[in-house]
């Protein structure tokens, strides 16, 4: 395994994200963000890991993060995208909602639009959450139970959902470009879709059994009806959001809160963790379906099973690897990504080969060698 | 010693202590008047602010905690070495953030900034010093033989400067006719370092073919010096047979005058027979007392044992600082070192330095090599677990590395708890991500009071906020029956005065969490109820209504409202209750008009005492 190295940055990071490459030059990742919390000035920065940068970047151990510009936040960072090749946008522990932009030229960071308090309570702030965007729309969800949509170049707000959950919404994904997935901390998944006017979810699923908070969610990149999600007693579970009110698969992950959960952009056969027992773990599965998973026939819903056992074995077409539920067979492989205990893992993000992940040990690991 | 701006002069001050800092502000010791209103806070230790030394705080954190997880069972002889590796760690660690700090020194053009950084890169060298010098002598424990080899290194390593002059000399056009050259020789054969000696004297040998013989013999006397070798199967004594050999050959050389006729030469000659006074002539070139003690120790005496060396210690001292001066703090730490009383060593260090850092950690590193006797102090904790529930303490204060301090507790067996339990709490809970990070930790230590104070905090907040799902998920955390119970009612309130429910989603989805209590458990069937009734199921409707009231888990509050409801299902023509069932009904309407009497409505009375079905009974 090669050796990954910690970068130590005298701030605590709450979000890691790769700038997205532009497919057309098949670039490797080079540029990430990177946000802060618990400060008393917390910041985001961008990093670059790559041959890009100034020359004072020259020295200095290869592939070691090099700081590129940094900002102060108002704020602990809750999250953290990229809109597009040069802004960002975060959600603020203040309540706020700001869209950043990165001046690669001269290496300065401005501020393109602010909504502060956009996640209020009456007289207190309330942290905003979680931020999913897909330009130049954005979605936000907050301690404070709202959705609001946004658009990066409009100042008001598109629209809000008030009340749309009783209990804090931890995180938000998109599900198809008019339907939105929330998870919240009475361990409910809720789906929305945008073309209806009516502030109610469409479906609402969740596990039977304890009511246990969840924290991140993460869609396959491929087959919008998987999702997984991970809550606060680590258990990694796989839904299919068509199939109702239960998840196909549970697999136990960590031993505390997952704090993030991605499938591999362009290979969604392996999935990857991470949690506050300071662990970060790839997970993979081989898909021992004949029919490779982009030949996918119509829905053939009769043969499916309720249940989280492997379905009989003729209808493997339409069984993504992560459906099987059948851990136990060996199909599914773990591994640990991160060479020794640390702090929590508060964020990851992976792209083609390369992982950066941020821990509450103040330290910045970049893996540019992932066996996917 | 700062003079706070906070007081003019002729005023007077009042202060109160915190856990790392004073609050102080100005004041007048009347009993009317106004002072100033203004309050200043002053820091004592701005060493956890640095972002610099932040890097050191979380690194020597990791190193701490893996050497806190070495089995205990092993035998001393496998330790050892992963003991020296862990002390090298650290001392990287020390030495990456001093490269650090020289960097950021050198480029900031704040000059006050440039001091600062400058005053830590001193104190940072001086650190990494005494715990390289306590490496070799406490940890690595070199006997005689290797003991010179290992201080040989550690003064090697402080001395850098006399690689940049050798590379400045090296540089010039005619290297052997700089004005450094002789001062370089001169260093490197002070540092043992006789080979590049003899690489530079060749330059020299070229240029004056005369005094070839001269320069040979130089060369020959420089190779022959023989070094301790630890790995080889050379003894001790063998060792010292073979150097006083040399020692006399070299006596020699100086007594039949080989060397009169080159002044340099004759100095290095005399350096090699270790003369004190030529020693000292060189005061310069060593800077410092440990420098000529480690020296004098070279060319004198190479096979000197640890127990001899505070003898040897405290004459260069004196020899070397002048009788006027008085020694620095550092002096005298070295000294305790060499003397090997590291009770000593750890005291004044904690009094000359003002963070506890590198006392913490080197006490704690020496202690896993049993080092320290149990050094009982007054309130009975032991020295090490002292200076480290001081140094973490200090952490705690922090707004950000209270994390790492948590660690230090845990490994602190006597007291780490108790300072734990009473520090976790003050700790401000901003967003719900940072109280389930705490909760998390004191889940993990079993420490349920403060996870109990913590849900109930949030839980408050959420509540007072209206976010009732909030609430309850804390409650469940917490396994909070009470709260649960507050929460339920809030519910019930809230339907009481607007006929619905709110937040539907939350108490329709309540799945077990409904058992924690029986007023959540009363919610969620009563809401049941209204969902059978909707869907017009009104024989389970009407099952379960009956069950709420007998079961009495029902508020008393709430009995009217439960009578209240079942009155539609009386008065229609089909017959929703079987007798038994009207038979608890009246039951339930007398006990209830006993003790409710204020909220009984006459007009309710009357309809349910008018309705067919009592009638017929």
């Amino acid at each position: 395994m090669e050796s990954i190295n910690a970068k130590y940055v005298s701030q605590k990071i709450s979000k890691t994200r790769w700038r997205p490459v532009s497919h057309s030059f098949l670039q490797q990742p080079d540029i990430f963000a990177s946000g802060s919390w618990d400060n008393e000035h917390n910041k985001i920065s961008f990093w670059s890991i790559g041959s890009h940068g100034s020359s004072a970047m020259e020295d200095g151990f290869e592939g070691e993060p090099q700081l590129l510009c940094e900002q102060k936040h108002d704020g602990d960072v809750l999250d953290l995208q990229f809109l597009d090749q040069d802004r960002i946008v975060t959600a603020s522990s203040t309540g706020a909602v700001t869209v950043f932009r990165h001046h690669q030229n001269s290496q300065t960071i401005s501020i393109a639009q602010h909504w502060a308090r956009a996640h209020h309570y009456p007289c207190d702030n309330a942290p905003c959450t979680g931020v999913v965007c897909s330009s130049p729309e954005i979605v936000t969800v907050g301690e404070d139970g709202r959705i609001i949509v946004f658009r990066a170049d409009q100042e008001g707000v598109v629209r809000v959902i008030e009340n749309a959950d009783s209990s804090t919404i931890h995180a938000v994904t998109y599900l198809r470009t008019t339907e939105i997935l929330t998870v919240n901390s009475i361990g409910q998944l809720k789906l929305w879709d945008f073309r209806q006017q009516s502030n109610s979810p469409s479906q609402i699923l969740s596990l039977s059994g304890d009511r246990v908070p969840l924290h991140c969610v993460d869609r396959h990149p491929n087959q919008q009806h998987i999702v997984a999600t991970g809550g606060q007693d680590g258990m990694l579970c796989v839904w299919d959001v068509r199939q109702g009110n239960t998840p196909f698969s549970l697999m136990e992950a960590h031993s505390a809160e997952m704090w993030e959960v991605h499938f591999h952009p362009t290979n969604p056969d392996h999935l990857f963790t991470c949690s506050e027992d300071g662990s970060l773990l790839h997970w993979e599965t081989s898909s021992h379906s004949e029919m490779p998973s982009f030949l996918q026939g119509g829905r053939n819903s009769s043969m499916m099973s309720r249940s989280a056992m492997a379905p009989a074995g003729g209808n493997q077409s339409l069984i993504s690897a992560w459906l099987s539920g059948d851990c136990s067979k060996g199909r599914l492989e773990t591994s640990h990504m991160l060479p020794s205990q640390t702090l929590s893992v508060n964020s990851l993000d992976v792209l083609q080969q390369c992982l950066v992940c941020g821990t509450d040990g103040e330290a910045i690991f970049v893996n540019r060698q992932v066996p996917v | 010693m700062q003079k706070i701006p906070a007081v003019s002069d002729g005023k007077h001050m009042g202060f109160a202590w915190g856990p790392g800092d004073i609050l102080v502000y100005e004041t007048l010791h009347k009993a009317s008047g106004s002072g100033s209103s203004f309050i200043h806070e002053v820091r004592k230790d701005e060493d956890i602010y640095s972002p610099i030394l932040r890097k050191l705080f979380n690194e020597s954190h990791h190193i701490f905690v893996g050497l806190q997880t070495i089995r205990e069972d092993l035998p001393s002889k496998s330790r050892k070495p992963q003991f020296v590796s862990i002390s090298k760690n650290y001392r990287s660690v020390i030495r990456a953030c001093m490269e650090e700090l020289q960097q950021v020194a050198v480029s900031t053009k704040d000059g006050e900034a440039a001091t600062q950084y400058g005053n830590q890169v001193s104190i940072l060298l001086a650190i990494e010093l005494i715990w390289n010098l306590c490496e070799v002598l406490f940890i690595d424990a070199a006997p005689a033989g290797s003991l010179l080899l290992h201080l040989l290194d550690w003064v090697r390593l402080h001395k850098a400067d006399v690689d940049e002059k050798a590379r400045e000399v090296l540089q010039s056009d005619s290297p052997a006719e700089h004005r450094d050259y002789w001062d370089v020789v001169v260093s490197y054969v002070l540092q043992g370092r006789l080979d590049e000696a003899r690489q530079m004297l060749m330059k020299q040998a070229t240029l004056q073919p005369a005094a070839r013989n001269m320069y040979k013999l130089m060369d020959t006397l420089l190779s022959k010096m023989p070094f301790f070798n630890p790995s080889g199967t050379q003894t001790l004594t063998e060792f010292d047979v073979k150097w006083r050999h040399w020692h006399e050959e070299v006596d020699r050389c100086l007594q039949d005058n080989s060397f009169a006729s080159n002044k340099h030469l004759e100095i290095i000659c005399k350096l090699l027979l270790g003369d004190e006074d030529i020693l000292l002539d060189h005061k310069e070139l060593l800077g410092t007392w440990y420098h000529f003690l480690v020296t004098r120790l070279l060319f004198c005496h190479p096979t000197v044992k640890p127990a001899e060396l505070h003898y040897y210690a405290q004459s260069c001292m004196t020899m070397f600082l002048d009788s006027r001066s008085v020694p620095e703090p550092l002096d005298s730490i070295l000294l305790a070192a060499f003397e090997f009383d590291i009770h000593q060593v750890i005291k004044d260090c904690s009094i000359a330095l003002n963070n506890w850092w590198f006392v913490a950690h080197l006490t704690d590193l020496l202690d896993h090599c049993k080092l320290l006797q149990s050094h009982n102090l007054h309130f009975g904790s032991n020295l090490r677990e002292f200076l480290l529930l001081e140094y973490a303490s200090g952490l705690f204060t922090h707004h950000s590395l209270w994390q790492l301090a948590v660690d230090y507790f845990d490994h602190c067996p006597e007291f780490g708890r108790v300072y734990l339990e009473l520090q976790i709490e003050r700790v401000p809970l901003d967003t719900e991500r940072k109280a389930l990070k705490v909760l998390r930790i004191c889940e993990q230590r079993q420490m349920s009071e403060q996870v109990r104070s913590i849900c109930k905090i949030m839980a408050m907040r959420a509540l007072r906020n209206n976010r009732l799902g909030s609430a309850l998920s804390w409650s469940i955390r917490a396994k909070d029956a009470a709260f649960a119970t507050l929460i339920s009612e809030r519910f019930l309130q809230d339907y009481c005065t607007r006929g619905t429910f709110s937040d539907l989603d939350l108490i329709d989805n309540l799945g077990p969490a409904m058992l924690l209590s029986d007023r959540l458990t009363f919610l969620g069937k009563y809401r049941e109820f209204h969902k059978l009734y909707e869907e017009k199921r009104f024989t389970e409707a009407a099952k379960l209504l009956l069950s709420l009231m007998t079961a009495k888990i029902a508020p008393r509050s709430f009995w009217m409202t439960l009578l209240t409801d079942a009155l539609p299902l009386l008065e229609t023509a089909r017959s929703w209750f079987n007798s038994i069932q009207k038979n608890q009904i009246l039951m339930t309407l007398t006990n209830c008009s006993f003790s409710l009497h204020e909220s009984v409505t006459e007009v309710d009375l009357q309809r349910l005492q008018k309705s067919d079905y009592f009638s017929s009974v």
